[in-house]
Parts: structure tokens; C-alpha cells; sequence
């Protein structure tokens, strides 16, 4: 006998986001998982008939937290259309505001999106503030911000809102729920860096606005190259860049790698017996590109690839014409009854089919406003995870030293990776891996320049014909295809992250990302359903979206009811 | 009403200096007034200012001049610099509850990453943030919970921010939230309906913005437009930008704390403190305008480098109406001409359609907007700009302003 589910709204999450799920009720596993996107906006419609120079500006408004990635590949796609490649300088600022935005994303993700999956607020304020201190030293030799006064302070902050009986941004949360592993002084550590980050994140997405113009939505890219040009080229405005990425890095270091290890620590448990792991394929499109050759002969900083069914000893190549569009469980038609469609031949034709009369989705059919990408006809995971993954398996020593080294530490096998806190963790290794490498960023763009080179623009002639643009973001990889006719799009499709992850069932009924991992998921108390959440914000979601736990067998939804 | 009117207002017999002074007092007598009001109601939670202070490392002092920054944004003379420092205070007050429609989240991301004076950060902490999808800890039939209690809780005394644009066709279908499905649609008629204010932060919630763009497939429309046509007459204010400038947001809020009313509005439901001005007006590039002095093109490097105007590689800056190149974004870090790219006019209604191509200057286009050519001044001036633009391509420079602003003067007078 499986209940079914229904968690709607997901919170901490870009976009509206529904998941299902049935739970076995002998042993409280969950069976199945549905998860739909419930917000359908049509970009791909709006984008027809416009200029492609324009794109990308139309292109970043599908994501107001991936901003800068559909704003760049929007624009490389038409650059690719035009047969038009970026000076250096162009390419190292893009690299210059990829790097602070992805910073800017994964801190920001995981302090006010996911951390409350892991700590428990209320618990902290058992916390004794010394101990705290005691124990934030054991993480690192200099914790920021850990001192018997600021711990007391943010005790009596939480205590404050707690006895006001207005808990704010906390009212409603699973505290208490028996998952939460953390002490209270551990507790009381990420509550402090929680609050701490609010201030810390505004900084990496400072940095990126020296040279995007501002952040969400930044105005600096062009067909062809960059127009901040009279930034780069001033030692004040680059300093500041640098200045801030040290900041917001130095909280990497001493805030958020030393809590994923505590996480780790305390939940190891739950990774080693790789719940949340799901899918066993992972897939990178490669991140931040060094050089204009094309997509498939390009060096990225994290390479693109494809490790199936984990297996390391392989890295295979991408090919781009092997990601297909599957519409079986989506709300979409295609016409002359394709099931899948290439995105240089997508079509994006609505096709609401409704709800339940008890609101739930009706599985048998389309039940989600995103569709199935898949590889090959295989799903795959993107995110932080499968791009180091993909760089592990590919030999890449950066990513093999951090995630060696950091399993080590925990005295944990690489398994550990394949499961929600390692996904978790990866996000964070990886951080770190991009913050140290913005010096490297920074010098090779003043060097260029010091050597004479003040090109930031390439000429070319608007052309016909199709352009595509693949790459990673920071929740994973993105791909924006497009078809130019008389001058103007005639289609124009975008393959992004969440839809790899999100994604419904193919016509093979084949699980996306969040449905396999969600699948098998033990769980202590349905009602409260803790876990699911963890697991679907440990891929940081792109969508607006929600939760819902449904009887199998049409009972009564369970309503939640959630104590403070 | 005569006796009042005369006691409330400026005395008409009374010189411009004079009735401009007797028009503050008035007015800081109104804020008083409800400032003394809020004051005696309880706060809907217990942290202090001074708390928040001492947590942000500020001083009495220093908060004393971010409100004395956030009184000339307003456009408020200095004798309401007090009285801002006051609002923050009694913004404990005011319950808010912000609901994301058809959005990209972009505005709840400019919000909780804008600083700029710091002040929204302090609001933040002070007013009572209810409902955030992207912020609360509960997801579920918890967090459905939690926006009931709190409608009912603060009936008619909350302000509802709305963000992303609501979606009307298929019986509302291509938006739901909740473990019923409820429409978004639907969601926006209750929230509204027992709210105080409604604020339509960013373009999508105040026009429809890039969902209601060509040929606009969800029937998106924005927040007051779909109020207007259900009959409901809760006051909107409308915010556009993409995103929405967190400073406009922030002040809106601590004007209402002052007035208890929101403030005076354009023909487009704007605050007209923040978007009296278009962006031509305050921007740092204008000398460069009136010298005739543009870049050229994307190959220009050196114009780029001067800082010269952007109206030749599209800058829609004399079109749009916004306080961008006053308040800027990120902390004052940059705003897109500072970046060098063109403004795209992203706070008009329509702009997605009417303002594009982005990189094609407007020259000898006449502005047209969705809602006709309404007689108001602004869109006066837009027309008129049309000519100007038309002007400065031909290299007439400092003359065809002139020329413009006679020309939006005589259209005024015809009215
Ligand atoms: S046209 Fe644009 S860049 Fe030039 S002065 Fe006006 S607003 Fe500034």
C-alpha cells in the first residue's frame, strides 16, 4: 500500500516547482516521484521574428539567478550563427563575470536556499556559545567570525525572533524533524554564517557588475564582444574586481568549506548509503571556454563529457546532435507526432491537459510545463557534481586533488560522491576551485592588454542559418540553439539545466534527475518531508515549482502540517 | 472641505518660496501625524533598530545619514531626513507578503543582493517579510499555511509586492501554486484584495513585461491592469525595471510608513519621485549628447573608452523614465551606460516590442506605447523626443535638445 503526496510550493527555489511522490506505507520508502514545473512563460515564442543581436537580452530573462549564463550563451549562439569569434579581452571578461556570478550563485544557493535543509534553527539556541567557538576551530584554524560575543549575538538574535513569535523567513520550517544530525553549537555555526552570507554574497555580485553594469541582469555583452571595455582598461575598476572576489573567497574558506565538512561529517551515514544519488550518467558541456576554437576542439577550464553509468575509466565526447527534446509527459505537442525532437528542430506547441479534480497531476499523460532532454535518449544529471565528475574521470588534477583530498579528510570512498550531500559538497570544492582561479583570470587579462591589445569587439556580417552555443552554468549545462531567416530568428529553443534535472518522464518512461533520486529515498516522517526537499535543493532548481505527496490509490492528499 | 483645505495646504495668495515651504509643512505635519499612528500600533515583531544596527557594526550616526541619502532620493527636503530615520523604525509595522507570479526571480535576487544606500538592507531586518517563496524555510502545505495565517492575520493592513506578470489564458493555467493547483490568477485576486497597497515590483508585475512580450502566449498582463478589469480597488503602485531598482522598492515601502499612502504617481502608476526624470536627463554621458559627441559603432574603441554618448549604438535613455544613473546598482558598483552598453528602456510599458532592436538608435521612430497617445506630459515628452532623436542623428547636437524641449513645451501649452 504506497500514500501519495503532494509538496507544492517547493520554497528556495528560482520558479514554481511540484513534486509527487508515493511512499510505501509498510516502510516509509518513497516509490514513485512526479516532478512538474507549474509556470509557462513561452520565451521560445516571444523569441521569433526578432533581431538576433537581441537574443540574449531577451534570453537572460528566463532566469533572474542564472542571469548571465542565458544572457551569454543567447548571444554566442548568434555569434555562432554570424561565424563571428571574440577577441581575448572579450572572452576573459566574460570568464572575469562567469567566475563571479558562479561564485556568487553557489554561495548564495547554499547558505539562503539549502543550508535550513541541514541545520536547525531553533536548536541552536540550546547552543552554548563557547563550545561553538570551541568546535568552529576544529573546522578551521581561523573561523570566520567565530567568538563567544558574536555567537551570544546571533543566539540572541534567533531568540529575539523566536519569542516575538514571528519567525520571519524560519515560521513554518521542519525543525525538530529527527534528520536534522547537527548539534546545537553546530547548529549555531551555519545559523551565524547564514546571517553572515546575506552581506557576504552581495559582494561577488558587486564584482560582477564592475564589469556586467549590474547584477541580476547584466548589459555589457554584444554579438561579437563586450562593450565595458572602458573598465577593463582601468587599473581601479580591476583592483575592485579583485578586491571583492578575495572577500567573498575568504568566506569560502573559512565559512563554507569548514560547514560542508561538518555536514559531511554528521551525515555521512545517509551519503555512503547514497541516498539522493539517482541518475548514474553525468554530464558536463565544459566551463568557462579559453579559446575561440569551435565547441568540440575547445579548452575549457572544467571539460565537457559524459561519464555513463559511473564508470571513470571513460570519459566519452558530446555530441551535440545526439540531445533530443521528448514531449511524452510534457504539456506540449509536436506536430506530425514526433515524440522527440532535435533543438535545432523544436517546436514549442502548449498543450495544458489540466489536473486531477483533486488538484493532483495526471501521470498517465503530460504532467509538467518543462520537457525531457535527454542524451542519446538517456537521462542525465548536470550540476557542480557531474561537471567534477566528468573532470575527475578526464584526469583533471584540480578537481581530483580537492575531491580526493577532501573524501580523505572524511576518511569516506568516492562513493560518497553520489548522493545528495555529496552533491552538496561538490558545489561548495568546486567554489573554491573557481575563486582561485580568478587571480590567474585577472592576470592574463591585464597582460593582454599591457602587451597593446585593446580589441573588445569583433566585426562581423549578420549571416542565415542556424547557431548554437553549449556551456555550463552554474546549476549545469546549458545549451541555446537557434535558426536565423531573412534576418530574423525563425526558431529558437533553450536546453536548460533544470530541464535535464527536472524533468518528467520520457516516452521510455525513463526518471530525469529529480524523480531518480527521489526514488527509494527513505523517509522518517512523510508528513514532514524533510528529505525530498533536501534532495531536490541539493540541485540548486532553476524553476519555479512544487512538492506534492499523493496516494496511489486516489486517498486523501496529506496536508502538512508543520510545528515551529 | 474649505476651511480644511486652507488649514492642509498651501495658501494660494502666498509667493512660490513661500507656498513651497507651507506644501513641507503640510506635508511633514501629514507624516507626523501617521508616523505617531503606526507608533502606537504593536510591532509585528521584536527587533529593534538598534539591534540591527549593532549587528551591521553602524552607529546612530551612520544611520542617520544613509536616511538622509534615502530622503534626497525621494526627492524630500532635508527636514524630512528625522522623519525618514522615523518610518524605518515603524516599518516593524508593516506586514509584507511578496509572491512570485511568471517570473524569473530576478527581482527577489536584485533585492536581497542590492545595498545601495543600505538602507533595504535595514528594512529587511525591520519590516515583517511574512511570505518570500525564495527565502521561507517551509515549502508545502506549510508555506500555503503560512500565507493564510498571515492574510488573515494582517487583513487589509499588509502590503502585497507582487513579482512576474500574471498569466490569464487558459483559465490561468499556465501558472499554479499549491498542493490544489491553485492559479496564479486566483492567487493574485485573494492577496490583493485583502491588502492595504499592492506593489508591482519589476516590468512583468507592472506592464506584463518580457511574458506579455510579441505574440504574448500565456495572455500575460500586469498586476493593475488585471486588478483594473476584476474590480478590485486596492492602490497599486508600479515599479517597473528589469529588475526593479531594490532602492525604489525600499523607498516606496518607507513612504507609505510616512504617509500611510502611497506616493504620487505618473501616468504609468510610477512613483514620480523615482521616474520623473528619463534617463537622458541624469545621465553622466550627456555632455558628450550635447557636443555631438557619440560612439560611432562596436569598433569605435576610442569612443568607448572617452565615454562618449551611447545614442548611436541605440541608447534608449531619452525614452525611458527611471533613476538608474542616480542610484546605479550593486552598491553603486555600475549601471549599464557606465558599462557602455545603451539603455534598453526596460522601465516602459512595452518596451520589449516598441524599444527594440537594442543596438538600432530610435531616430525618426515616434515612441509608440501600448496605451495610445494619452495626453499626459510624459508621453509628451516622449513623442517630442522622437524628433530630438531624429534631430542628434544628423549631427545637430546641442540645438535639436533645444529644439526638443521647446518642442515638448509648445506640445504642453496645446494642451
Ligand atoms: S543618449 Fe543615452 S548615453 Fe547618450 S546622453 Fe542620453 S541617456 Fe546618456
Amino acid at each position: 500500500m504506497a500514500a501519495k503526496h503532494v509538496i507544492d510550493p517547493i520554497t528556495r527555489i528560482e520558479g514554481h516547482l511540484r513534486i509527487e511522490i508515493e511512499v510505501d506505507e509498510t516502510n516509509n520508502v518513497v516509490e514513485e516521484a512526479a516532478s512538474s514545473s507549474t509556470a509557462f512563460r513561452g520565451f521560445e515564442n516571444i523569441m521569433r521574428g526578432r533581431d538576433p543581436k537581441d537574443v540574449g537580452m531577451f534570453a537572460q530573462r528566463i532566469c533572474g539567478v542564472c542571469t548571465f549564463h542565458h544572457y551569454e550563451r543567447g548571444v554566442e549562439a548568434t555569434e555562432d550563427a554570424f561565424g563571428v569569434t571574440l577577441p581575448p579581452n572579450a572572452r576573459m571578461l566574460r570568464n572575469l563575470i562567469w567566475a563571479a556570478q558562479a561564485i556568487n550563485d553557489h554561495t548564495t544557493h547554499f547558505y539562503q536556499l539549502h543550508a535550513m535543509d541541514w541545520f536547525d534553527v531553533v536548536s541552536a539556541l540550546d547552543a552554548d556559545p563557547v563550545a561553538a567557538t570551541e568546535i568552529a576551530h576544529q573546522f578551521h584554524r581561523t573561523p570566520y567570525n567565530a567568538s563567544e560575543s558574536h555567537y551570544t549575538q546571533v543566539a540572541e538574535r534567533l531568540l529575539a525572533f523566536v519569542q516575538s513569535g514571528q519567525l520571519g523567513p524560519f515560521a513554518g520550517g521542519y525543525w525538530g524533524h529527527p534528520k536534522y544530525r547537527l548539534s546545537p553549537e553546530e547548529n549555531l555555526i551555519i545559523a551565524s554564517h547564514y546571517l553572515d552570507n546575506l552581506a557576504v554574497q552581495r559582494m561577488s555580485a558587486k564584482a560582477s557588475a564592475i564589469f556586467g553594469g549590474k547584477n541580476p541582469h547584466p548589459q555589457s555583452l554584444i554579438v561579437g564582444g563586450m562593450t565595458s571595455a572602458r573598465d577593463a582598461l582601468d587599473a581601479h575598476r580591476i583592483a575592485e574586481y579583485q578586491f571583492l572576489i578575495q572577500k567573498s573567497a575568504d568566506f569560502v574558506e573559512r565559512a563554507y568549506l569548514p560547514d560542508l565538512e561538518l555536514i559531511a561529517r554528521r551525515y555521512r551515514t545517509e551519503a555512503l548509503a547514497g541516498e539522493g544519488g539517482g541518475l548514474r550518467n553525468y554530464m558536463s558541456f565544459g566551463a568557462m571556454s579559453l579559446d575561440e576554437r569551435p565547441w568540440a576542439q575547445r579548452a575549457h577550464f572544467l571539460p565537457a563529457g559524459l561519464v555513463l553509468d559511473r564508470d571513470l575509466s571513460t570519459v566519452h565526447d558530446v555530441d551535440p546532435m545526439k540531445i533530443a527534446e521528448e514531449v511524452a509527459h510534457a504539456w506540449y505537442d509536436y506536430e506530425g507526432g514526433e515524440t522527440a525532437l532535435h533543438p535545432l528542430d523544436g517546436q514549442t506547441n502548449p498543450n495544458y491537459e489540466g489536473l486531477n479534480e483533486d488538484g493532483t497531476l495526471k501521470t498517465e499523460g503530460g504532467y509538467s510545463w518543462i520537457k525531457s532532454p535527454r542524451y542519446d535518449g538517456q537521462p542525465v544529471e548536470v550540476g557542480p557534481l557531474a561537471r567534477l565528475i566528468v573532470a575527475y574521470a578526464a584526469g583533471d588534477e584540480k578537481v581530483q586533488t580537492a575531491m580526493d583530498g577532501f573524501t580523505d579528510t572524511i576518511g569516506v570512498p568516492f562513493d560518497f560522491w553520489y548522493s545528495t550531500v555529496g552533491r552538496t559538497v561538490a558545489r561548495g570544492l568546486e567554489t573554491k576551485i573557481i575563486a582561485d582561479y580568478v587571480p590567474e583570470l585577472v592576470t592574463n587579462l591585464t597582460q593582454n592588454v599591457a602587451n597593446g591589445d585593446d580589441r573588445f569587439f569583433n566585426r562581423y556580417e549578420p549571416k542565415d542559418g542556424p547557431g548554437w552555443a553549449m556551456g555550463e552554468a552554474p546549476r549545469g549545462s546549458l545549451s541555446h540553439w537557434l535558426t536565423v531567416e531573412n534576418g530574423s530568428v525563425a526558431n529558437y529553443q533553450a536546453v536548460v539545466p533544470s530541464t535535464w534535472n527536472a524533468s518528467p518522464k520520457d516516452g521510455r518512461e525513463q526518471r530525469g534527475a529529480y524523480e531518480a533520486a527521489l526514488v527509494t529515498q527513505p523517509m522518517s516522517d512523510p508528513e514532514r518531508p524533510l528529505e525530498v526537499v533536501r534532495t531536490i535543493h541539493s540541485f540548486d532548481p532553476c524553476l519555479a515549482c512544487a512538492v506534492h505527496v499523493l496516494n496511489r490509490d486516489g486517498e486523501e492528499i496529506a496536508r502538512f502540517e508543520v510545528e515551529v | 472641505m474649505t476651511t480644511a483645505h486652507r488649514h492642509a495646504g498651501p495658501d494660494p495668495t502666498h509667493d512660490l518660496e513661500a507656498r513651497t515651504q507651507e506644501h513641507y509643512e503640510w506635508l511633514a505635519a501629514e507624516a507626523d501625524k501617521n508616523l505617531d499612528r503606526l507608533e502606537a500600533q504593536d510591532p509585528v515583531h521584536d527587533v529593534t533598530l538598534d539591534d540591527v544596527l549593532k549587528r551591521r557594526g553602524l552607529s546612530r550616526r551612520d544611520f542617520l545619514k544613509m536616511s538622509a541619502v534615502m530622503t534626497a532620493t525621494l526627492g524630500l527636503p532635508p527636514m524630512f531626513d528625522l522623519r525618514v530615520a522615523r518610518a524605518q523604525e515603524v516599518a516593524t509595522r508593516l506586514p509584507v507578503i511578496w509572491q512570485e507570479l511568471q517570473s524569473c526571480s530576478g527581482n527577489s535576487m536584485a533585492l536581497i543582493r542590492n545595498a545601495n544606500p543600505g538602507t533595504d538592507e535595514l528594512l529587511l531586518d525591520l519590516i515583517s517579510l511574512e511570505y518570500a517563496e525564495i527565502l521561507m524555510a517551509p515549502s508545502g502545505q506549510a508555506a500555503e499555511d503560512v500565507l493564510a495565517d498571515a492574510i488573515e492575520r494582517y487583513d487589509g493592513q499588509y502590503i502585497a509586492v507582487f513579482e512576474g506578470s500574471v498569466p490569464v489564458a487558459e483559465d490561468g493555467g499556465y501558472l499554479t501554486i499549491g498542493p490544489t493547483g491553485e492559479t496564479g490568477v486566483h492567487k493574485v485576486e485573494h492577496i490583493s484584495k485583502h491588502a492595504a497597497a499592492v506593489i508591482a515590483a519589476g516590468t512583468c508585475s507592472a506592464y506584463g513585461g518580457i511574458p506579455a512580450a510579441r505574440p504574448n502566449p500565456t495572455t500575460a498582463m500586469g498586476v493593475a491592469d488585471f486588478l483594473g478589469q476584476r474590480g478590485i480597488g486596492t492602490p497599486v503602485v508600479n515599479l517597473p525595471a528589469c529588475p526593479v531598482s531594490s532602492t525604489n522598492v525600499v523607498g516606496t515601502i518607507l513612504e507609505y510608513a510616512m504617509f500611510g499612502r502611497l506616493p504620487s504617481l505618473d501616468a504609468y502608476g510610477r512613483p514620480l519621485w523615482a521616474y520623473q526624470d528619463r534617463i537622458h536627463d541624469k545621465c553622466e554621458r550627456r555632455g558628450h549628447f550635447d557636443a555631438g559627441e557619440f560612439v560611432e559603432g562596436w569598433t569605435d574603441i576610442e569612443g568607448l573608452k572617452a565615454g562618449l554618448c551611447l545614442f548611436k549604438v541605440g541608447c534608449k535613455g531619452p525614452m525611458a523614465y527611471n533613476n538608474c544613473g542616480v542610484v546605479r546598482y550593486n552598491e553603486g558598483a555600475s549601471w549599464p551606460i557606465m558599462a557602455g552598453h545603451g539603455c534598453i528602456g526596460c522601465s516602459e510599458p512595452g518596451f520589449w516590442d516598441t524599444l527594440t532592436p537594442f543596438e538600432v538608435p530610435l531616430a525618426g521612430r515616434v515612441y509608440a506605447t501600448p496605451f495610445g497617445t494619452d495626453a499626459d506630459a510624459d508621453t509628451i515628452g516622449t513623442v517630442a523626443l522622437g524628433a530630438a532623436a531624429a534631430g542628434v542623428a544628423i549631427h545637430a547636437g546641442a540645438t535639436a535638445v533645444k529644439a526638443a524641449t521647446e518642442s515638448r513645451s509648445d506640445a504642453k501649452k496645446e494642451q
